[in-house]
């Protein structure tokens, strides 16, 4: 009888200690913040176009750190997807098509000047402060700001914004992949008239 | 590394030891086709299209208009910063176009181009050759090359004049001039040496002159001996060392001629001249030797024609700017030509889209090669893990891995390969059995990995604006909610005193409101100053913004200070009638106030602090808002110690002081004028006390000002308050605020007065005015900003060629932004100008 | 067709994968002549046939995946690969030994991991080893040298149709070591150990292989790195204990030329898909291969051990590579790991 006394005082003895130590090391060493809503935050494309039903990319990271489905950025796509997937050792998903489509194809939004009337209405729309005007003054987008959200198009009355794609230039040029096993990486120049 | 190499001659017959690089290839040297013919001038095409990026660096900035008359050698463009070079028309003509063109990019895409249309007068602008370089300055003599357009002609471009312009901290040990020319089929550099050895060795004394090496040395292929001959013959005496290299590829790359010459290694993202050398080429020696005795800009280089669709192929002295089909026409290819047209050499040449494409600095040679010479590549295999590649890679690396890496896209990986250490020399690519295009998946690579970094920063900076953006929009609605909530208190205000006149109800009730007010609005004041500061931290573009919002915010909370003093001041002022005022009140009522300036004194200096810690844009306002708490506390002070003197002297009336400090400070504010006058008119000797002296004066009147502003401001409001309420002394305060808007608006005038006529002063002195200098300043710092975050971004991606142009960049945009803060400061000390004065 | 737009560079070197495997295949004849001499046309016959199921069954297993059967066929590697294991089984095996060898070979151990450049063991070695494992008996038959059957008893041997052939076995000069090592007077008296520096007759065997190799060194197709590591990791580990106890270990010369020493070191650890990559690695996989070699045949189970050896040191070649990267030019150190 003694024996088992002893063994159930030892046994609650030591839990108590463990408790106490994890306790205290919960508490000595409590991580600030969440770290694992960064790491998503930081992989998540910031373009805060809300397509996934969140405001901003941020509160999807943390929408997603609390379970949510990876799989409502479409303008991460698949990469996107791929990175979470690896992050978050979760299953590799196809796009959710229900939150928009992916496009490889990098837009950003265009003011056509002459018919914009100038009702601030879509600086108020951009999330990230990328259209610079006042009322009844002329607006622009500032290019390199813009993330192609999509925002600023439909609250337009005038329907003045276009999303034209973005073209390569001398800067962001770079060479493809070449064709792979089987193919020659050549490509043939088509005869050029010479004035 | 290689075993063999022990076996190799390791010494030249100067006695020096040569140095051995991994890896190397012997492809077809191919050189007789072109190396045996005299160097001829090329053609002179009806029209030449000038690329403004034939340069590494920015693109020049064109300074001619469309329809010009421009004469040979005369600028078409100028260099647009500090890693730039001018482009020089090549002939006499009229500039026809400034637009987008063909140019000499494997991607075939346009880009901006003056179009000169010859007129066949090849008429000369006038030139000012400068043979006595010797004695003229190092900074005069570097001016000369950069404006002569010089860029390196072997490789990349990079400007010469940058190059030269070595820091004082570097101690160059060696100049080293690459003449190895180790890709087959070019000899441009062969033939420069063999016909031109003497200029060539000129170029390179002024090289030496500006460099000072320890040592000079010409790195040449031994498979040149003519040239090597002409060489030594030309260099006997002048203490330059002609050394044969064997016969290698690549050991023309820079980082491998400085190990084979020197046995240095240029660290990985670092540029020769930390280890104490600097490449320069052949070509550029040659030009800077006709820029010293001609004064001839860069306008024509000497270009190898080959290949064997040539009927005359050999070396063509080319003016920059001529069409590639005009040569081919001169060189008798056949047209229409087909097969590869490369620019460059067949090793690490591109090829050539579009035949209109031109000419630039760095096209050290044209092959026109039908298919039976160089053939259509072929499919593609599968890599057999031969290794042959990496026996080959002069960089060390394993260009297997490399390829499979880039191959899946896994560019974490490759680059832990160091595929940014990949000079893209081709070699593996020359011996792979399995014909992949290795170079290509290289450069795939590293174009994916350099999107993904400016992506990445793009969407960091996304981020940044719209956290700054959600920031601002709760700041906004706090703000509104606290002006609400004011006016609700005004409004309650209003009606309070309506009412305790009548029924003498507690008046402390719209004080302790205003208290709550003016707390809540430091609060909100304090937290934009955060955000504010954050922002700063950060680098945020709307820093500025912030700071601006964080300073209307501290005005709104001021304003709600003196609201509330007033309300305190007005509560005695209501009972005063019956509770008979204690004649101590506006004693202790200024003491108060010393406190209150003071400590404001002390918040402003240290906040001045910070931000001049922080290097923030508005740290000389916040020392100057500082300076007028200081002068507002002193002021206070005396007249706190007036009033003490006058307290014990025969009661006056106690409501007739509502703003106590205001007789004894206006008086103190009239006082700098007068002395100020006097000392001008004693002394006008020199113009530099004068400006002294006005400086002292700009400050006295601007704190008089101020200070006449500020009082005329409470005075209006205790008139307000008087006329609100009905109280006797209206008149007495509506003259009062008269006089003081009286002289605010005099002091005002005069300091207006005085502001101009430094401005004035200045634009004579400087022939630029203040507002051109702060511009300059300000642009010249956001430039050294945004270098170092592009530098940033390069570093992260490891792109070395782009770290060596933004370093150099970088090293001068700091440059010109600490001269051009100095000259400002210097200008503004010297006016007594200070930051706001021009607003 | 005008111009051609084709990354750097412009110009390559003549070597094809197929004209490289062309040019192994070719060193072998040397020591395939030697082994017809010494052991009759069985091993010509071999040949020919692995190399007509090794073409088909890639063929097949090509067609089966989707890809291209005119491309990956002239790459030879398969035709390599039939000739390398059809040398290294005894040339009295039967039609279906070579079949099921050079069979599993191509689909098992290259094709089902992914074709040429795949694959992490060598095929030859992974369709020997099964061999030698699942038929002890017709892998280990081999013929006393000199003693050459004619065509027509090669070509019924081959179809498994000779009556007596269990009959024909001769001990191979390795068996004879093993069988009576330690017994000075029984080596001396084995006929088979009496060459003039090594086994009777496979001293010319491996010489032959040795002169392929050579010459495929020569033609700069393979690298001397894995050959000479190899041989200095056998020999020099033979050395002291053959100082030691002459009569209990064979001499150096006695490992190098018996066997598949020769043939191992120049055509079978040279393979590069399965070796490893970097040249400090190679020299280590190479020399570790020649030690297990001298400590399989010394201490082990079996007579020869070169496939077994290659096999693991085929599973160790990553780990090898793992630690063995150069030095990039401009770094200080050499790095680590994948990644």
């Amino acid at each position: 009888m003694t024996t088992i006394l002893i063994a159930v005082a030892a046994l609650l003895a030591m839990a108590a200690l463990f408790g106490a130590i994890l306790g205290f090391a919960s508490e000595k060493f409590r991580v600030e913040g969440d770290p694992i809503v960064d790491q998503i935050d930081a992989i998540l494309p910031q373009t805060q176009c809300g397509q996934c039903g969140h405001p901003g990319c941020r509160p999807y990271a943390e929408a997603i750190a609390e379970g949510e489905e990876h799989n409502k950025c479409p303008p991460g796509g698949e990469q996107t997807i791929q990175e979470l997937s690896d992050l978050l050792g979760r299953e590799v998903l196809p796009l959710d098509d229900e939150h928009g489509d992916a496009s490889d194809i990098k837009k950003v939004a265009y003011i056509r000047e002459d018919e914009c009337i100038g009702c601030t209405k879509c600086i108020q729309a951009c999330p990230v402060d990328a259209i610079v005007g006042a009322a009844r003054l002329m607006h622009t987008v500032i290019v390199d700001e813009c993330t192609g959200c999509d925002l600023c198009v439909e609250p337009c009355p005038v329907d003045c914004i276009d999303m034209v794609e973005v073209k390569p230039t001398l800067q962001t040029w770079g060479w493809s992949r070449p064709p792979g096993v089987g193919n020659a990486p050549a490509r043939h120049i088509p005869v050029v008239n010479l004035p | 590394m290689s075993l063999l190499s022990l076996f190799r001659p390791a010494r030249t017959e100067s006695g020096r030891k040569l140095h051995d690089f991994h890896g190397g290839i012997h492809p077809p040297q191919r050189k007789t086709l072109s190396s045996e013919a005299p160097i001829r001038p090329g053609p002179l095409s009806a029209t030449l299209v000038l690329p403004l990026n034939m340069h590494l660096g920015a693109p020049a900035l064109p300074c001619v208009q469309v329809g010009d008359r421009v004469l040979k050698g005369q600028i078409l463009a100028e260099a647009s910063g500090p890693v730039s070079a001018p482009v020089h028309a090549p002939t006499s003509g009229v500039v026809r176009a400034i637009e987008p063109r063909p140019i000499q990019h494997p991607s075939g895409l346009d880009a901006l181009c003056v179009v000169l249309d010859s007129d066949g007068e090849d008429r000369w602008t006038a030139l000012t050759p400068c043979p006595d370089y010797r004695d003229m300055p190092r900074a005069e003599l570097v001016a000369r090359i950069r404006d002569a357009g010089i860029a390196g002609l072997g490789g990349a471009g990079f400007p010469t004049a940058v190059k030269v312009n070595v820091r004082d901290s570097q101690r160059i040990e060696q100049l080293i001039i690459n003449a190895v020319e180790c890709e087959p089929y070019i000899t441009a550099d062969d033939r420069l040496m063999r016909e031109r050895a003497e200029g060539v060795i000129a170029g390179i004394q002024v090289l030496q002159h500006l460099v000072q090496p320890m040592e000079t040395l010409v790195g040449i292929e031994d498979n040149k001996p003519e040239a090597i001959a002409a060489m030594r013959a030309a260099a006997a005496g002048t203490g330059i060392e002609i050394v044969t290299v064997p016969t290698k590829y690549p050991s023309g790359g820079e980082k491998q001629l400085i190990r084979v010459l020197t046995g240095k290694e240029v660290r990985s993202g670092g540029l020769p001249a930390d280890v104490g050398v600097v490449c320069h080429n052949t070509g550029t020696a040659w030009a800077l030797h006709r820029l010293v005795t001609t004064g001839e800009p860069l306008i024509s280089r000497i270009t190898t024609l080959t290949g064997t669709a040539f009927a005359e192929p050999g070396n063509v002295e080319v003016l920059i700017g001529t069409p590639v089909a005009d040569l081919l026409a001169f060189g008798g290819v056949p047209q229409p030509h087909t097969g590869r047209l490369i620019m460059g050499g067949p090793m690490m040449g591109f090829s050539i889209e579009n035949p209109l494409a031109p000419v630039v600095k760095t096209t050290n040679c044209i092959i026109a090669a039908p298919l039976s010479e160089l053939p259509e590549p072929e499919p593609e295999q599968p890599c057999i893990r031969c290794g042959a590649c990496a026996e080959v890679c002069p960089a060390d690396l394993l260009p297997q891995q490399l390829y499979w890496y880039s191959k899946a896209s896994e560019f974490d990986r490759a680059q832990h390969y160091n595929l940014m250490d990949c000079i893209e020399c081709g070699a593996c690519a020359y011996v792979c059995p399995s014909h992949i295009p290795l170079v290509q998946y290289y450069r795939y690579a590293k174009g994916a990995i350099r999107q993904q970094a400016a992506e990445h920063q793009k969407a960091d900076r996304a981020r940044e604006r719209f956290e700054a953006r959600t920031a601002r929009i709760e700041r906004e609605k706090a703000e509104k909610e606290a002006k609400r909530q004011a006016r609700l208190e005004a409004n309650r205000q209003k009606s309070s005193p309506a009412t305790s006149v009548a029924a003498a109800t507690p008046a402390a009730d719209p004080v302790a409101d205003l208290k709550k007010a003016v707390g809540e609005a430091s609060s909100a004041y304090k937290a934009a100053v955060k955000i504010a500061k954050e922002a700063e931290e950060q680098g945020a573009d709307n820093a500025a913004d912030l700071r601006a919002e964080a300073d209307q915010l501290k005005a709104r909370a001021d304003e709600l200070k003196i609201a509330l003093r007033d309300a305190k001041a007005n509560a005695p002022a209501a009972v005063a009638p019956t509770a008979q005022a204690a004649p101590a009140d506006p004693v202790a009522d200024l003491k108060k106030a010393v406190g209150e300036a003071s400590s404001a004194y002390k918040a402003a200096v240290k906040a001045a602090k910070e931000a001049e810690e922080q290097g923030a844009d508005n740290a000389a306002d916040l020392r100057a808002e500082a300076d007028q708490l200081k002068a507002r506390a002193d002021e206070l002070k005396i007249a706190l110690r007036d009033a003490k003197a006058s307290a014990p002297a025969p009661t006056r009336p106690a409501p007739a002081s509502p703003a106590p400090a205001a007789p004894p400070a206006v008086s103190l504010s009239t006082a700098p004028e007068s002395p100020t006058a006097q000392a001008n008119a004693e002394d006008e000797a020199s113009a530099e006390a004068e400006r002294a002296k006005r400086a002292q004066r700009m400050k006295a009147l601007k704190t008089a000002f101020n200070m006449s502003h500020k009082q005329w401001k409470e005075a209006s409001a205790a008139l307000e308050r008087a006329e609100r309420d009905g109280l006797p002394d209206v008149d007495t305060h509506r003259a009062r605020v008269d006089k003081l808007k009286k002289k605010a608006d005099l002091a005002k005038a005069q300091l207006n007065e005085l502001v101009e006529a430094a401005k004035a002063d200045m634009k004579a002195s400087t022939g630029t005015d203040l507002k051109t200098l702060k511009l300059q300043a300000a642009r010249a710092e956001s430039t050294v900003r945004e270098k170092t975050a592009a530098l940033a971004t390069a570093r992260e991606a490891g792109d070395e060629e782009r770290i060596n142009v933004l370093q150099q960049e970088l090293a001068a945009a700091e440059q010109q932004a600490l001269e051009t803060a100095r000259t400002l400061k210097q200008a503004v000390a010297e006016q007594g100008l200070s930051d706001g004065d021009d607003a | 067709m005008a111009l051609l737009h084709v990354t750097s560079p412009h110009a390559t070197s003549s070597q094809r994968t197929g004209a490289l495997m062309r040019q192994v295949m070719l060193a072998t004849l040397p020591g395939l002549a030697v082994l017809t001499w010494l052991f009759g046309w069985g091993t010509v016959i071999n040949v020919i046939w692995a190399m007509l199921i090794a073409a088909a069954a890639e063929a097949a297993v090509l067609k089966a995946r989707g890809k291209p059967v005119g491309l990956y066929l002239r790459d030879n590697s398969a035709l390599v690969t039939a000739v390398l294991l059809a040398l290294a089984i005894p040339p009295t095996a039967p039609w279906w030994l070579t079949l099921i060898g050079v069979g599993s070979a191509i689909i098992l151990a290259k094709q089902l991991y992914g074709g040429l450049g795949m694959n992490p063991f060598n095929p030859a070695m992974v369709g020997y080893v099964l061999l030698l494992i699942s038929f002890p008996v017709e892998m280990t038959r081999w013929l006393a040298p000199g003693a050459a059957p004619d065509l027509a008893t090669s070509w019924q041997l081959f179809l498994d149709r000779y009556p007596g052939a269990d009959a024909l076995t001769g001990a191979t000069p390795l068996d004879s070591f093993r069988t009576w090592a330690g017994d000075a007077s029984a080596l001396a008296a084995e006929p088979i150990l009496q060459g003039r520096f090594a086994g009777l007759g496979w001293e010319w065997v491996n010489v032959a292989f040795l002169a392929g190799g050579l010459y495929l060194l020569w033609r700069r197709i393979i690298t001397w790195h894995i050959p000479v590591a190899f041989l200095a990791g056998l020999g020099l580990c033979a050395l002291p204990f053959w100082l030691y106890d002459p009569v209990r270990f064979a001499s150096p010369l006695f490992h190098l030329f018996s066997g598949a020493a020769m043939f191992g070191a120049f055509f079978i650890a040279t393979d590069p898909v399965s070796a490893a990559t970097s040249r400090w690695g190679r020299l280590i996989y190479a020399a570790l291969i020649g030690v297990l070699i001298w400590v399989i045949r010394s201490l082990g189970g079996y007579p020869d051990a070169v496939a077994f050896a290659v096999l693991l040191l085929n599973l160790a070649a990553p780990t090898i590579d793992y630690y063995t990267q150069p030095r990039t030019y401009g770094h200080d150190k050499p790095k680590r790991g994948t990644g």
